[in-house]
């Protein structure tokens, strides 16, 4: 996994709550079997005019000029501003995937779905939630005016504005770990082989209806 | 030992250990698999040079892709065609307990085929790639969906990588009205909570309602807890459980069930266990429920009206519904009972199961479908449960209907087949989402019990069954 540790971004404000996992990328593009590829197809159905399919040649597709995202003083944005409760719905990583496909490599909410959140750890986008009235605030603020950055300091845990306000957000031991070293979780479980063989023998012992070949 | 929660007896023994900052790794007795999410996580093995840690804990099927009907001309579109061909290699090459391929007689939603096979027991930690995960929590099991990086986590070290939830006790007490089923409890708990109410929360559903509904009636209500924003779901377990697990194929037999149901009877939550916190729903006040927006907290009761966004005060709910009302081709004030549908869809992991078809069959029985509703979609949620209702004649209930008797799968619940609704088209659906495009872009989805979506059918609008 990619590691995060500081980042100076522009910020791009999507002013909805409830944003599902169906609207961040819809089902026609999970059928794929790579982890990458999903950016240009991030919000499709509100990005796009047509319908959009796997396998199309998306630079030729009508733009929906009023979606915030296809705004030009949004290019390349870094730092996805969104309501609460943003990534509800369905476990899908693919989600998480074509945000950070996109370029995003942060999202601040005021809240989010439990498996939408968890899902962006273990893909170096780090989501931040910070209280409604700040969300409300940065979503003033960026709108306010041209080339709105944020910077956001993994190791301090702030989130600073151009003009120098700082908010703190919270995260676990674990994950900022992870985060900060670009840790492969996968490996770093593994280290604990052993104690997961023995609590496995324990359980066996209790349970053996669990363990049926 | 002071007195615990459901929760508390199933986190606390599925523990492998714990850090300091709460993290703990968590042992899974049980992964499902399906064809969407797992991919990636098989070829992370296979880049990572991973053995699965126990292929005995997987049971898979394939189920988001497959056609509901033509099977014998296979899967058309390419890109379905190679995902679900992907999952019949990776399951060939790691192995697995069950794998039940597309036109199996035991395929199905994976959160059917779980548990009609035994494969889902009580005090199991089960996960699956999938946010519907939260059904297997009618056992008394700790089960929630989990991500594709989580997936290959499970596969590669048979434990995941989490954070003991808060404890949230739903209790509906009473009894359950004539026509009110646990579809309209769920959407109601979803009404009241709203779809964040119960984020960062295990939920257990408790009270006599609860308790006098059938399994089935427990998983449609297990399943809907992730559309209150809970991960996982939850319901004690009591002989009802025990006596759907009895005999079940992969269920223990002689001395061993034995032993297994003198565990099973603790999985409830002590006297005086403490919940972080309870809501409390009246089942008498629980009538059947249809969603009018763009979110499943968008609901209301049959005999109300299409709410009006001028009289929210919050600025954020406020703008969302008034969002949905235009997705919606909707107007304020409208009665309910006054919108007209084009398809109706029975089926999908809330609402499949043999109950299910019972009670949509009951009000098509005899009856036909309007002629305003183009399609009303029959979907089973699996091949046994496809015999068995065409074993009691169901099928040749709807087909009399005019209804579509098809293949099992998810089909029109999300549209990732070819089962779905054109663009403006407005549908009465047993599913759990009426998101924006979900069941096809542009399509437009009501949610409601089975028994109320036929009688949509057949009526061509949406009609109290209470009165039928």
């Amino acid at each position: 996994m990619k590691a995060f540790t500081q980042l100076n971004g522009l910020v791009c404000p999507l002013n909805r709550a409830n944003v599902d996992t169906d609207a961040i990328i819809p089902k026609q593009f999970l059928k794929s079997i790579k982890r990458s590829g999903f950016g240009p197809n991030l919000f499709d159905e509100w990005r796009y005019l047509d319908h959009g399919e796997p396998g199309m040649d998306n630079s030729g597709r009508p733009i929906n000029p009023e979606f915030v995202l296809n705004f030009p003083r949004y290019a390349g944005a870094q730092v996805l501003l969104a309501r609460e409760n943003f990534g509800c719905g369905s476990s899908r990583e693919h989600a998480p995937w074509a945000i950070d496909d996109y370029g995003f490599r942060v999202v601040i909410a005021p809240s989010f779905a439990d498996i939408f959140f968890n899902n962006c750890f273990k893909n170096g986008l780090l989501p931040i939630v910070l209280p409604a009235d700040v969300v409300d605030q940065l979503f003033r603020e960026t709108e306010a005016g041209d080339g709105y950055r944020l910077n956001v300091d993994l190791a301090a845990q702030t989130v600073t504005t151009p003009s120098g306000a700082s908010f703190g957000f919270d995260i676990t031991t674990h994950r900022k770990h992870c985060l900060l070293n670009g840790l492969d979780e996968i490996g770093l479980t593994l280290q604990h082989a052993d104690e997961i063989k023995t609590f496995e023998a324990a359980y066996r012992a209790r349970q053996p209806w669990l363990f049926v070949e | 030992m002071s007195a615990q929660t459901l929760y508390d007896k199933l986190w606390n023994s599925h523990v492998v250990r714990q850090e300091e900052d709460g993290t703990c790794l968590i042992y899974i007795d049980r992964h499902l698999i399906h064809e969407v999410t797992s991919p990636q996580a098989f070829e992370g093995l296979r880049t990572a040079q991973r053995q699965p840690w126990r292929v005995s804990s997987v049971v898979a099927t394939a189920d988001h892709n497959t056609p509901t009907d033509h099977w014998d001309e296979g899967i058309k579109d390419p890109i379905s065609r190679q995902q679900v061909e992907t999952l019949d290699a990776n399951i060939k090459f790691f192995g697995a307990l069950a794998y039940f391929p597309f036109k199996d007689k035991k395929q199905g939603i994976v959160h059917v085929v779980g548990p009609e096979n035994g494969a889902t027991l009580p005090g199991m930690t089960v996960v699956c790639g999938d946010s519907h995960t939260s059904t297997h929590g009618a056992f008394g099991a700790l089960a929630h969906g989990i991500g594709t990086s989580e997936v290959e986590h499970v596969l590669a070290t048979q434990t995941l990588v989490a954070k003991k939830s808060k404890a949230m006790l739903i209790k509906v007490e009473g009894e359950l009205g004539a026509g009110v089923t646990a579809k309209d409890v769920a959407l109601a708990i979803i009404g009241k909570i709203g779809t964040a109410g119960g984020t960062g929360y295990a939920v257990e559903f408790g009270g006599s309602a609860i308790r006098s509904l059938s399994m089935e009636g427990r998983m449609t209500l297990c399943n809907m807890a992730i559309e209150a924003g809970a991960r996982a779901g939850m319901v004690a377990v009591d002989q009802i459980t025990i006596d759907y697990v009895e005999g079940r194929p992969f269920a223990p037999t002689g001395a061993t069930w034995d032993a297994a149901v003198e565990y099973w009877k603790t999985l409830v939550s002590d006297d005086g266990a403490v919940f972080d916190a309870v809501v409390e729903l009246p089942a008498a006040d629980i009538e059947p429920q249809v969603t009018w927006g763009t979110s499943p907290e968008q609901v209301v009761a049959i005999g109300a009206r299409v709410p009006n966004p001028a009289a929210e005060s919050d600025a954020v709910k406020k703008n969302s519904a008034e969002r949905a009302l235009q997705y919606m081709g909707l107007s304020a004030e409208t009665p309910i009972t006054e919108i007209a549908i084009d398809k109706v869809f029975i089926g999908s992991c809330t609402n499949s199961r043999i109950e299910d078809l019972r009670a949509a069959a009951a009000i098509a029985r005899g009856r036909k479908k309007a002629d305003n509703v183009k399609l009303a979609l029959v979907v089973p949620g699996s091949g046994l449960v496809k015999a068995q209702a065409e074993a009691e004649g169901l099928d040749q209930v709807f087909i009399a209907a005019g209804f579509e008797w098809r293949e099992p799968g998810c089909s029109m619940c999300l549209a990732m087949n070819a089962d779905r609704l054109e663009p403006g088209e407005r549908c009465a659906s047993t599913s759990n989402r009426n998101f924006e495009g979900r069941q096809g872009q542009g399509g437009r989805t009501h949610l409601v019990s089975p028994a109320m979506a036929a009688a949509a059918a057949i009526a061509g609008h949406f009609v109290d069954v209470r009165q039928w």
